[in-house]
């Protein structure tokens, strides 16, 4: 299901459909929002900031590349973003990476695509102690201390949970793809 | 560009969910720029951020006309697919050493043409003044000169940019990563004939030790 909109997303970069576009808005504008205040934006912010992504969506659809990555993740990098430079908008530098870096080797390509629809089913499957600083940190959008600090561990603790969550992240996809 | 010490998983999850502190964020985005290993695990861990997008509720927007709205944006704000999104690269760096970013950051300045102010001899720094808990600055040691002994409440990122440092963690040369956390004590003594500049960023006030240490940290205020 989310192969089919990474595939929707190339299809509209190449034609710039706007049937094709108005689907990606049903299915991600409102999960763009949501996601955005969790964070921690006003309901009213993260609607504008959805809107706002979703436009950034239409103008740089040309340089999304399904071998890097899958419609989601690349959608969930614009929005985060977006929200991070509107964060820093008075003294902001931005810290967001040249959109095409030279990839000497390239050897992601071809995966990024099939990554994160086979990570879902990963993530559901991790300890919860685990599970829960990735969703606290994802989705809360927590830094790492401040999570030590809510479930009253220590911050080393915090990142191996991280670490192990990551591990077996990248172990379920490696026997998977 | 043989990088042998990269960041910390962690801290790449960390630099995915945008919950790094600005200093942190630009010194990861530095190395990055030369990292091909780290750009490869920053993939993954933002794959999960996509992944967990799937995954949250959706909550409908305000507007029920919200797409046709958008539509009569870019109706009326014309694009073109070929001009740049934005100006975020200012112009290529001055030298070799510095990253794209950091560039950026210092306005196209060259190193020597930075406002070094001196903590201790052989010690100087710029402070970048990026805001958020802890600092983040250039440090630049001279050959044969240790910083201070220091821990850290929070994490230390530290890039070498040009030279060369040594202490109990390893050998760390142009392109490594220093991850740090609040477990590691170290002392870096520059090992080489030529001054070590490193971009050094935390997210909480260091803990100096020694005499050294407690005189310098009034004025290094991190």
């Amino acid at each position: 299901m989310r192969e089919e909109w990474t595939a929707c997303l190339a299809r509209m970069a190449e034609s710039r459909d706007r049937a094709l576009f108005a689907q990606l808005f049903e299915h991600f504008a409102p999960r763009i929002k949501s996601y955005l205040m969790r964070q921690g934006a006003s309901p009213a912010q993260a609607d504008e900031l959805a809107q706002e992504a979703m436009l950034s969506v239409w103008r740089k659809a040309h340089l999304f590349n399904p071998a890097k990555a899958n419609a989601s993740t690349w959608m969930f990098t614009l929005a985060r973003n977006l929200f991070i430079d509107r964060l820093r908008r008075e003294k902001a530098p931005c810290y967001e990476l040249p959109t095409e870096l030279p990839d000497a080797d390239d050897r992601d390509a071809g995966e990024g695509a099939v990554i994160s629809d086979r990570m879902l089913a990963c993530i559901r499957k991790l300890p919860e102690a685990q599970a829960q600083v990735l969703y606290m940190s994802y989705y809360d959008g927590r830094s790492h201390s401040e999570i030590a600090e809510v479930l009253g561990i220590p911050l080393g603790s915090v990142k191996s949970r991280l670490r192990l969550a990551f591990d077996k992240l990248k172990l379920m996809w490696g026997e998977s793809s | 560009m043989n990088i042998r010490h990269h960041l910390d998983d962690a801290t790449l999850m960390g630099h995915a969910a945008g919950t790094l502190v600005p200093g942190m964020s630009l010194l990861v985005g530095c190395h990055l720029e030369r990292c091909a290993d780290c750009r490869e695990r920053l993939a993954q861990a933002e794959s999960v951020g996509g992944a967990l997008l799937e995954e949250v509720p959706p909550v409908a927007m305000d507007s029920s006309n919200a797409l046709a709205e958008l539509f009569a944006r870019i109706e009326a704000e014309p694009f073109e697919e070929s001009r740049p999104t934005q100006p975020r690269m200012p112009g290529t760096p001055p030298e070799a050493a510095m990253p794209m970013l950091l560039a950026g950051q210092l306005d196209g300045r060259r190193f020597d043409e930075l406002d070094w102010r001196t903590l201790a001899p052989g010690v100087r720094q710029v402070d970048l003044h990026l805001g958020g808990p802890g600092a983040t600055r250039l440090l630049r040691f001279a050959p044969g000169v240790s910083v201070p002994h220091h821990s850290h409440r929070g994490n230390e990122l530290t890039l070498v940019l040009r030279g060369s440092y040594n202490d109990e963690v390893g050998r760390f040369r142009a392109g490594d990563v220093a991850d740090l956390d609040d477990q590691v004590a170290h002392q870096p003594l520059n090992d080489t004939d030529e001054d070590c500049i490193c971009l050094i960023a935390t997210d909480a006030p260091l803990r100096f030790s020694g005499l050294m240490g407690r005189l310098v940290q009034p004025f290094i205020g991190m």
